[in-house]
């Protein structure tokens, strides 16, 4: 896949907040959602997300709930909680944050050239 | 999340592990079986989709892993979970888990009981309110506490470091609680002011005050202790206003003293507190107004804000004072103070010294075991190296692994410091309720408390990661592909490995506990053998109390006489004898000073020494089987009338006559001017409870010129000691009904003496053999483990016609040359570590031929033992079964 980026570590967490946040999801579909809102950049290795989900899970930013997937399986359900969604805003303004500053720092120019 | 929804949700999980197992499986699955449904569409067949999906999901096994480890998160979740497989692990080698256990349940439950003795003679001496001021007031002369009561009065009543001084002197009376039949009971006579220095409630009713006190004979009170009032009263709360009698004086019950609180002397405990201005009440002798004569037992609660130097300085100018104005009974006075317990540092010092040399020596055994489990670890860790190596190449970090054998070797340390301590306490009650000898109420102050259960804990989890740590290095030295592909362990190294290193110190350690052992154990055996000036077997001592019982002086000597009369008319009695005022090898005894016939001066700084004193009757020397040397013994004519006479040991003879022949027929003199002529003289011998006395002076007075109304009597019969007691008993009720009688046998009665040798020679012995049982197991098991490496290439030596001599060297010959090596290095270590031994054992001394070899011919055994078993199975090894089985 052309055009795919390595994910930067922490960034994971983050972005299944955000493939979350427009509505609850499975892991696979959060794997999809992910590919599909970065236009198929940013790969996220299948099981590694698990790990992962359980861990925002236990931080009590996601919740779970059993119920059928659009394919007719059953699935274990994501869903952003009140302290998921302010975690999300948080971390969405430090990282744009942190890509001002880069693109800032990257764009400098010697002196005088 | 909030502390509380997490011990919720842990215990949740804890409780359904198999449905989050489940429901993890479910998840992962379906994930697997979406993917498979976008393969299908995009045109593979089904099974094709699966297959692909579970390829592309990859390790499926690590992943759940680590999802199980973000799932499970806590350390405590992830700590049990390495727990199940721990006990999983350990269940595969159940021998290996049990030695294991018992080794350290004996090494910790040693190490709790030492410990509660430190918590209890040093850590929280009397558990009294702010104890850190209340302080002993010692001569700095000997370090002992001890002043007269004339001294203690004018000490209290100028010294301005403290807010009150109180003393007190334990000692016996004859308690009657109305029934009409006394028993001895021990008796703290106490300063009015005692319970208010103390800072102490009563219990119950109240306690009496220095505003009771006004003159000998005007405080007739009694306060109970909690445990007198429960076992003479039943607890009963109506008997504060009763009366009771102690030694035939009324004394009415007006106080129950707080549970716990059993005098101010750690190791004895009390049944009653009398105010000490009734002492005459108490018994014939009241030292009352004797002011040359140290008796009482002083502390004071020091002023705020002052500091010991202070106090004592001030302390130290009114004894000035006090010399000055009686300089025929006052030494010089100068104080120092201290926390001790036991009546002064002198005591106080050497019972430290020694609670703390058993903790040292206990802290060795622990670690002996940490060293001999670190090394059996690492070996089961080699022996599981394939093992090891088959989950690195899975994925599993070393970390994971290393903690896993951590959490083998602390769960193991945790059972067993569990199991003993377990044993600990139960041993410790069982101490703490122990009355070695019911007639002196020694206590053993070693109840363990939440401190000592702590220390337990701790000393678990330390001694799991010290032996956890045995295999650490090979572990993260492991390279899977090697031992997967060879399938062996590493190849036997010839250098110097951890484990030798280990086997020869924890061989050391032991060789200081056995040499330590049997320095204490010869020392005992000595001082049990040693020469006491008298015979004490075959020696019944009956103890009668004249005064108490209403004689006056002048029936008292012929009462005296009738009473050992009768004693010589029980059939199978060789000798009787009388001795005041208590007997040699007695707690407690009578001193004063003694000057040469020349001195003019008499005042302390002149005597010649301080001399033990007793007064007997003409037969005692017999009785008691003390030699006489030179001169004669007493007759029935050194009474009153005639002059004043003495027989001397040879100690005496020789400090105050210069040899003993010229003693006979010499004078000395007492401090209060009398002349004495030596008569006799009689052998050396032991005199004080303390068997590590110095050689003391003694000397004896015929009992008709020094009377006293406390004798002993002392029969020798080599009759069963049970029947004479019973005759003994029915002649003296027949001569007086009501007289109070107390009859023992002199071995029994010396236990009291030889208490601390004998314990400290138990508590050393114990640690000794459980030293060489530690080095037992830890040499059979390198000698095990080693042969079973080697039991192959021993078999092809075999097969090549090796003789016997050369398999056994090749089988055990490297923990024998360990053993060498440790026991040299122990038996040096022990002989330096002995020396604090002889402090409080007597004669215990490392440099005794019979010690060194008694100590290298026990490690010599321990090697024989722990050798015995590996090298019959290398003998009896069979090349040919050996040859086919691979």
């Amino acid at each position: 896949m052309a055009g795919s980026a390595q994910l930067l570590p922490g960034t994971l967490d983050v972005l299944i907040l955000k493939a979350v946040s427009l509505g609850p999801l499975h892991g696979y579909g959060i794997l999809l959602r992910i590919g599909q809102i970065s236009h198929g950049a940013l790969l996220v290795e299948q099981g590694a997300l698990y790990p992962a989900l359980f861990r925002l899970v236990r931080q009590g930013l996601l919740e779970t709930k059993w119920g059928t997937s659009e394919n007719n399986r059953r699935a274990k359900f994501y869903e952003l909680t009140v302290p998921g969604r302010k975690r999300l805003g948080e971390e969405t303004e430090s990282w744009n944050r942190l890509v001002a500053a880069m693109a800032l720092a990257l764009r400098a120019r010697p002196e005088g050239a | 999340m909030s502390m509380l929804a997490y011990l919720r949700s842990l215990t949740f999980r804890f409780l359904h592990r198999d449905a989050l197992e489940r429901e993890l499986e479910d998840e992962l699955r379906s994930h697997v079986l979406h993917r498979a449904d976008d393969l299908e569409r995009a045109g593979l067949d089904r099974a094709a989709a699966e297959r692909q999906a579970r390829v592309e999901f990859g390790g499926h096994a690590r992943f759940k892993e680590e999802a199980r480890d973000a799932l499970a998160g806590g350390l405590l979740e992830t700590f049990f979970r390495d727990l199940r497989f721990s006990v999983r692990q350990l269940r595969k080698s159940p021998s290996f888990t049990v030695v294991a256990i018992v080794t350290l349940a004996v090494a910790i439950g040693a190490n709790a009981v030492v410990f509660s003795a430190i918590n209890g003679f040093i850590l929280r001496p009397l558990g009294l309110p702010n104890e850190e001021t209340l302080l002993t007031i010692e001569r700095a002369s000997d370090r002992l506490a001890g002043e007269s009561y004339l001294n203690y009065i004018d000490l209290r009543d100028r010294t301005r470091g403290f807010d009150g001084l109180a003393a007190f002197i334990a000692n016996q009376a004859w308690f009657d609680a109305g029934g009409g039949s006394p028993s001895r009971a021990w008796v703290y006579e106490v300063s009015g002011n005692y319970f208010d220095v103390l800072g102490l409630q009563p219990y119950l009713g109240r306690f009496f005050h220095a505003s009771d006190e006004h003159g000998p004979g005007s405080a007739p009170y009694v306060v109970l202790t909690y445990a007198s009032w429960r076992t003479h009263f039943l607890g009963d709360r109506r008997v504060i206003g009763r009366t009771v009698e102690l030694s035939r004086h009324p004394f009415t019950i007006i106080g129950v003293a707080p549970p716990g609180f059993h005098g101010t002397v750690l190791v004895y405990t009390t049944d009653f507190f009398v105010p000490l201005v009734e002492q005459p009440q108490l018994g014939a002798t009241s030292l009352l107004d004797v002011r040359g004569n140290r008796w009482l037992a002083v502390f004071g609660r020091r002023k705020g804000g002052l500091t010991n130097a202070q106090a004592v300085a001030d302390l130290n100018a009114v004894g000035a004072q006090l010399k000055a104005s009686y300089p025929k009974d006052n030494d010089k006075m100068s104080f120092v103070l201290s926390r001790s317990t036991l009546g002064g540092d002198a005591f106080e010092q050497p019972v430290h010294a020694f609670v703390i040399g058993l903790m040292v020596l206990a802290t060795l055994i622990l670690l002996a075991v940490c060293a001999n489990l670190g090394s059996l670890f690492a070996a089961r860790a080699a022996d599981r190296s394939r093992e090891v190596a088959l989950r690195l190449a899975l994925g599993a970090g070393s970390g994971r692994i290393l903690r896993q054998l951590f959490s083998e070797a602390v769960l193991i340390s945790l059972v067993g410091g569990a199991i003993g301590l377990w044993g600990s306490v139960l041993l410790l009650d069982w101490l703490a309720t122990w009355r070695p000898f019911p007639e002196f109420a020694v206590i053993l102050p070693i109840e363990p408390d939440a401190r000592v259960y702590l220390v337990a804990l701790l000393l678990s989890v330390a001694s799991g990661f010290l032996f956890g740590a045995g295999p650490v290095r090979q572990v993260l030295r492991t390279d899977p592909y090697q031992i997967l592909k060879s399938g062996s362990v590493n190849p036997v190294s010839r250098r110097l490995a951890l484990r030798d290193v280990l086997l020869a110190l924890q061989i050391a350690i032991c060789a200081v506990l056995v040499t330590s052992s049997l320095v204490a154990v010869r020392g005992l055996e000595r001082s049990l053998r040693g020469n006491f000036g008298i015979d004490a077997h075959h020696v019944l001592l009956v103890d009668t109390d004249l005064a108490t019982s209403g004689y006056t002086p002048d029936r008292m000597v012929a009462m005296q006489q009738r009473m050992a009369d009768a004693m010589r008319t029980i059939p199978g009695v060789a000798a009787v004898g009388m001795v005041a005022q208590t007997p040699p090898m007695h707690l407690g005894w009578n001193n004063s000073n003694v000057f040469s016939d020349d001195v003019a001066d008499l005042r302390p700084g002149n005597a010649s020494g301080d001399a033990i004193r007793y007064s007997v009757s003409p037969d005692y020397f017999q009785a008691a089987g003390t030699a006489l040397l030179a001169g004669r013994a007493f007759t029935l004519h050194d009474d009153q009338h005639a002059p004043r006479v003495a027989v001397v040991n040879q100690t005496f003879a020789r400090k105050v006559f210069g040899s003993p022949d010229r003693a006979v027929g010499h004078f000395f003199k007492l401090p209060g001017g009398d002349r004495i002529e030596v008569v006799g003289i009689a052998e050396d011998g032991k005199y004080t409870a303390n068997l590590a006395e110095e050689p003391q002076l003694a000397m004896f007075f015929p009992l008709r010129q020094v009377p006293s109304s406390e004798t002993w009597i002392v029969i020798r019969s080599p009759r069963d000691a049970e029947e004479l007691s019973a005759a003994v008993r029915a002649t003296l009720r027949a001569l007086d009904p009501g007289l109070p009688v107390s009859v023992e046998t002199w071995t029994s009665d010396m236990s009291g003496a030889l208490f601390p040798a004998r314990a400290a020679a138990v508590a050393l012995g114990i640690l000794g053999a459980m030293g060489a049982i530690v080095a037992i197991t830890g040499i059979f098991g390198t000698a095990a483990y080693s042969l079973s490496k080697h039991l192959k290439d021993l078999g092809i030596r075999r097969a090549l016609g090796a003789g016997e001599l050369d398999v056994i060297r090749a089988a055990v010959g490297r923990a024998l040359r360990l053993l060498a090596v440790g026991s040299l290095a122990g038996l040096v270590l022990g002989i330096f570590a002995s020396r604090v031994l002889g402090s409080i054992v007597y004669e215990a001394t490392p440099r005794d031929p019979v010690v060194l070899i008694a100590a290298v011919f026990a490690m010599f055994l321990v090697g024989l033992v722990a050798t015995w078993v590996p090298a019959r199975r290398a003998l009896s090894v069979d090349p040919l079964m050996l040859m086919r089985e691979q």
